[in-house]
């Protein structure tokens, strides 16, 4: 209900003098950029990331107070559109122009993979960090099936990802640029043909891999204004080898063993693939309570001897009010496979606490490794500003290490779950019961019993009476 | 032998009578009350009398009025008659199930000697401000100066001053009849300055039966304990237009002494945010005469849906949000503006929405784009945007114009827009609407929970439906002996509690407790205890009722 009406005009007093600031008001500025990453089996990863900076000082009092510090995980949901669109508001650009006119719901939620994140922390804006701005990160990766959705073809182009092409850049956006990773079809030129032809390639260490990046601004004028839209296209001249690709140093793997509805064991694999060192990695787990945890059957053994950790943080959980928090320091040696096992005790919920399907399971989440993971090629230490975003989201101090964040899987758990209408069956037995006993026990009370007399004899009786008559014995 | 046997069974059969009679009386005595007592929901006594009650409450509103009559205001020998007190009671004719009446109690006095030196300076501003020292009034209350008729404190045409505090000032009379004449002016002038059937019935608005002016009257929010105010830039179009406001020292400026002189009346908080690419969702349309474009009045409902959805501010707040919006229009569609009903363009170029609101289209001076290239850089003009902005707020807080009498000077606005008594008025009506709320809130709990019987009634809910009573019948004692900050704050404890109460999760638990669940479950136990006992006390009545009725026949 709205209605246009003329309105009566206050006439306000300036207070103080009505000068207007002149400084320049705190901008902030919006970098987005796409990678592109095709893998050699003909799978398409495409990462997008924004960054949202801010100079306007929000409340910030003194350091971080680690009481206040909250650590949650949901284990499972199912994304759909819901977390999307939600997600494309946080763009200053919305899904109008830039990068973000490619995030289209149909199509990043038919893939294989899809990862979806918001980061927001406080940024030094100086090397002694006097002051601060926050920034709020953005990302999104999906991995398309191109070899399957493209008919056996490996060829791949924005449009046939996205069923969109890049038109104009976000005004908004100090930086937006596309990243296609070149690195192994760049030796010789003959395997890969990338179109347009990009204007610059950008060198770097990324992941403890040397990398190769064509680069496409969409600032540069030229980049659009040619045929009015870009659609970068692949095409692969000799159809690419199926290799496998490099295993990473650093990957886990978790499970859950043993039988039946009481006890059970919770492993994880940490594997250490680098052939020669060793290197420390940060386990952090959090258990539902439900699973009640035997900390004395924690196990730590790699290539068949034991393995103590040198820092264990423990905290037990409390029923219905804390999950279990279990952070270990665990030194992995090189070449090694690293199983940390716990046993546990499924406990019983209340009848009202079990899901909607209890027989489904209940999730457990995943476990988190923090490592600094040592490169094979030094790298540069990272420029905070200039380097492309996908290579400051943890930035590097020293070029040895790469710092690595694994989530591994989340686990499928069973606890013992009651049969929901036995209350009622219970009720009802116990009536049944009650009622046949209680009924025979008051019969047997109030009813009077004598003995009667038969007046008249049966059939059988007559009939016996009849035969003695004529044997001549004395009737019954 | 047959004797013995009859007299073994006759034995028998009493004792057999015996046992059934203990059956029953064991199955009344201690089963019924165990299954009674075992079964039964907790319901915690509620004071259901009180609650009707309530409907029926009396509101007597008192405005304690101070009249002081300088010394040549009224002729000599009514001047011998101070001090006295007269009271102007009146009811207003509301369709409202409480009555309500407004009683004006007028306290008459002589003028001090500061006073007197103060109305005898030379104009009205530098008298308030000698009288305004001494001492500050409570909320609700007023002071009326009566000055002599030929007085040149106030210019010569006009009878009454309205000041900005709760101050007013009317002229004398030399008369026979003089208290009776300006005893009635006295009236005028506070009723413009505290209580008339306006306000009170758009506060009342929500509980009044609908007629031609309640949408009119239903503009203002409703009353709660604290509201949001967000300020939203729309860019629709950033590749233009790189518009840059200072709402931060605007909202310092402009906004936050209005909120601090209002902050009796609730909590604020202020935000802000500039959303770009957040269109309109209405097409202007082309005006060629004059080369612009507008939004006609009856498309404006439809601006605001698409644009709401990206405000997103609703979502993260506990108390309801008043949106303001600046609209910039793109470059394709300016300069925009909106026409009233007749076609003409609106002069503040901004509406409102009851209960949501206001949207103001902020147009980009055409000169600008002549000497750069896009985008454009645009420097909004505050001044201009907080002028509306404000005036709105005043309108969706219910702060409307006040009905000034005939010959009467109403004085300027002060720096806060906001002036004390308009603040006491608003407070007013805010009690009376916290009443009503609240003793309707009330009122349909008891209902509820006497309709339905499977509910259980915690000890804390009680406890919350007995402060709300409590605060209700405080809150309105407080009104009739005119303490209007403590009735409005016992009239917000009421709201508070009777919410509550009302929205209290525990109220729900067993609402959905079928009874044929209930049979399910009973039948199997009783009805094959139930019947043998039943059949035997049935026989045994019998029986007895022929036993007596035979010695009867044989005498």
């Amino acid at each position: 209900m709205a209605a246009a009406m003329p309105l009566a005009l206050l006439v306000l007093l300036l207070l103080g003098p009505g000068g207007w600031c002149l400084a320049e008001p705190p901008r902030d500025s919006l970098r987005e950029e796409l990678v592109i990453t095709p893998l050699p089996s003909g799978d398409v990863a495409a990462t997008f990331q924004f960054r949202t900076r801010w100079d306007s000082e929000l409340q910030r009092e003194g350091d971080t107070d680690h009481y206040f510090l909250r650590y949650a995980v949901l284990p499972r949901e199912v994304v759909c559109t819901e977390n999307l669109t939600p997600w494309k508001k946080l763009l200053p650009c919305s899904s109008k122009a830039g990068l973000s006119v490619l995030l289209k719901a149909d199509r990043l939620f038919h893939t294989s993979y899809h990862s979806q994140a918001v980061h927001i922390r406080p940024v030094c804006r100086n090397a002694r960090c006097t002051s601060i701005s926050w920034e709020l990160r953005q990302t999104l990766s999906v991995v398309f099936d191109a070899f399957i959705t493209g008919q056996g073809k490996k060829d791949w182009s924005l449009f046939r990802m996205f069923s969109r092409t890049l038109t104009e850049p976000c005004p908004l956006a100090s930086e937006s640029r596309v990243y296609v990773d070149i690195t192994t079809y760049n030796q010789d030129n003959e395997t890969l043909e990338v179109h347009p032809p990009p204007t610059t390639t950008y060198q770097d260490v990324i992941l403890g891999t040397r990398k190769t990046y064509a680069i496409y601004d969409l600032l540069d004028t030229a980049m659009i204004n040619n045929s009015r839209n870009l659609n970068i296209q692949l095409k692969w001249k000799r159809p690419p080898e199926n290799e496998a690709p490099p295993v990473p140093f650093l990957h886990a793997q978790r499970y859950v063993s043993g039988y039946g509805l009481q006890k059970g064991e919770l492993s994880t694999l940490l594997y250490n693939t680098h052939p020669y060192r060793a290197f420390p990695v940060l386990l952090l787990d959090t258990v539902p309570w439900y699973l009640r945890l035997y900390v004395h059957t924690l196990t730590i053994t790699s290539k068949g001897k034991e393995n103590k950790p040198s820092y264990i943080h423990y905290q037990p959980a409390q029923d219905r009010l804390q999950p279990h928090l279990l952070e270990m320091l665990i030194q992995l040696p090189a070449n090694s496979v690293t199983k940390v096992s716990i046993q546990f005790e499924r406990a019983l919920l209340k009848w009202t606490e079990y899901t909607p399907d209890p027989n489904h399971g209940f999730y457990v989440s995943p476990s988190v490794l923090s490592a600094l993971v040592p490169s094979m090629v030094a790298a540069k230490p990272v420029d905070w500003e200039e380097s492309p975003l996908f290579n400051s989201l943890f930035p590097v101090s020293d070029g040895s290490n790469y710092f690595v964040r694994l989530y591994t899987e989340p686990l499928l758990v069973n606890l013992p779950t009651p049969d929901f209408s036995m209350p009622y069956n219970v009720i009802c037995l116990t009536c049944t019961v009650v009622a046949v006993c209680y009924g025979s026990f008051y019969n047997l009370l109030t009813r009077t019993f004598h003995i009667e007399e038969p007046r008249t004899g049966g059939l059988a009786k007559r009939l016996a009476n009849l035969i003695r008559r004529a044997r001549g014995v004395p009737p019954l | 032998m047959a004797a013995a046997g009859a007299a073994a069974t006759d034995l028998e059969v009493a004792r057999g009578k015996r046992a059934a009679l203990f059956f029953a009386a064991v199955a009344i005595v201690l089963g019924l009350p165990l299954w009674w007592k075992t079964t039964e929901t907790y319901r915690a006594s509620l004071p259901y009398s009180q609650i009707s009650g309530l409907n029926a409450l009396q509101l007597r509103l008192m405005v304690p009025v101070t009249v002081v009559f300088t010394r040549e205001s009224v002729p000599l020998d009514d001047q011998e008659k101070l001090p006295f007190t007269v009271v102007h009671e009146r009811e207003i004719p509301l369709k409202y199930k409480m009555k309500i009446k407004c009683r004006f109690q007028k306290a008459y006095r002589r003028a001090l000697d500061h006073e007197e030196e103060a109305l005898s300076s030379g104009s009205v501003q530098e008298a308030e401000a000698m009288l305004d020292e001494p001492q500050e009034q409570a909320e609700g209350s007023l002071t009326v100066y009566v000055i002599s008729e030929h007085s040149s404190l106030l210019p010569q045409d006009m009878m009454s001053y309205i000041g900005p505090k709760r101050t007013a000032v009317v002229r004398g009379i030399m008369h026979r009849e003089a208290f009776n004449i300006i005893g009635r002016r006295i009236v005028q002038v506070a009723q413009a300055m505290s209580l008339t059937e306006d306000v009170l019935a758009a506060a009342l608005a929500d509980h009044l039966p609908e007629d031609k002016w309640s949408a009119e009257k239903r503009r203002p929010l409703k009353s709660s304990l604290g509201y949001e105010i967000t300020f939203s830039l729309l860019n629709p179009d950033p590749k233009s237009h790189d518009v840059h406001w200072d709402i931060e020292g605007a909202v310092r400026r402009y906004v936050q002494p209005f909120l601090n002189a209002l902050s009796a009346a609730g909590n604020f908080s202020v935000d802000s945010q500039i959303l770009y690419y957040a269109m309109l969702g209405v097409n202007p349309r082309f005006d060629s005469a004059s080369s612009s474009y507008y939004l006609d009045m009856h498309s404006l409902p439809h601006v605001i849906n698409p644009v709401e959805s990206r405000l997103g501010s609703s979502a993260a707040s506990l108390y309801p949000v008043l949106n303001f919006l600046l609209y910039v229009p793109e470059l394709a569609h300016s300069p925009l503006y909106i026409q009233d009903k007749d076609g003409a363009p609106v002069a503040t170029n901004a509406f409102h929405s009851p209960r949501w609101g206001g949207i103001m289209v902020y147009n980009v001076d055409s000169k600008t784009y002549n000497a750069s290239v896009l985008p454009v850089r645009v420097e909004v003009d505050m001044v201009r945007v907080m002028e509306v902005f404000l005036a709105q707020l005043r309108l969706l807080f219910g702060i409307a114009q006040p009905q000034v009498p005939p010959k009467c000077l109403l004085s300027g606005p002060t720096s806060e827009g906001l002036m004390t008594w308009e603040l006491d008025r608003l407070l007013w009506a805010r009690s009376v609407e916290n009443l009503a709320t609240a003793t309707t809130t009330l009122t349909s709990l008891a209902q509820l929970l006497g309709k339905i019987s499977n509910i259980v009634i915690k000890d804390d809910v009680a406890s919350e439906v007995y402060k709300a009573v409590a605060a209700v019948q405080k809150s309105a004692e407080e009104l009739a002996s005119g303490h209007l900050a403590s009735a409005f704050v016992a009239s917000q404890e009421a709201v508070t509690s009777s919410e509550l109460a009302f929205f209290d999760p525990s109220l729900l638990h067993l609402l959905y407790f079928p009874d044929d669940q209930k049979f399910a479950i009973y039948i199997p136990l009783f009805l094959p205890m139930a019947v043998p006992i039943l059949l035997s006390l049935v026989k045994i009545f019998l029986e007895t009722h022929k036993s007596w009725r035979k010695p009867e026949k044989t005498d």
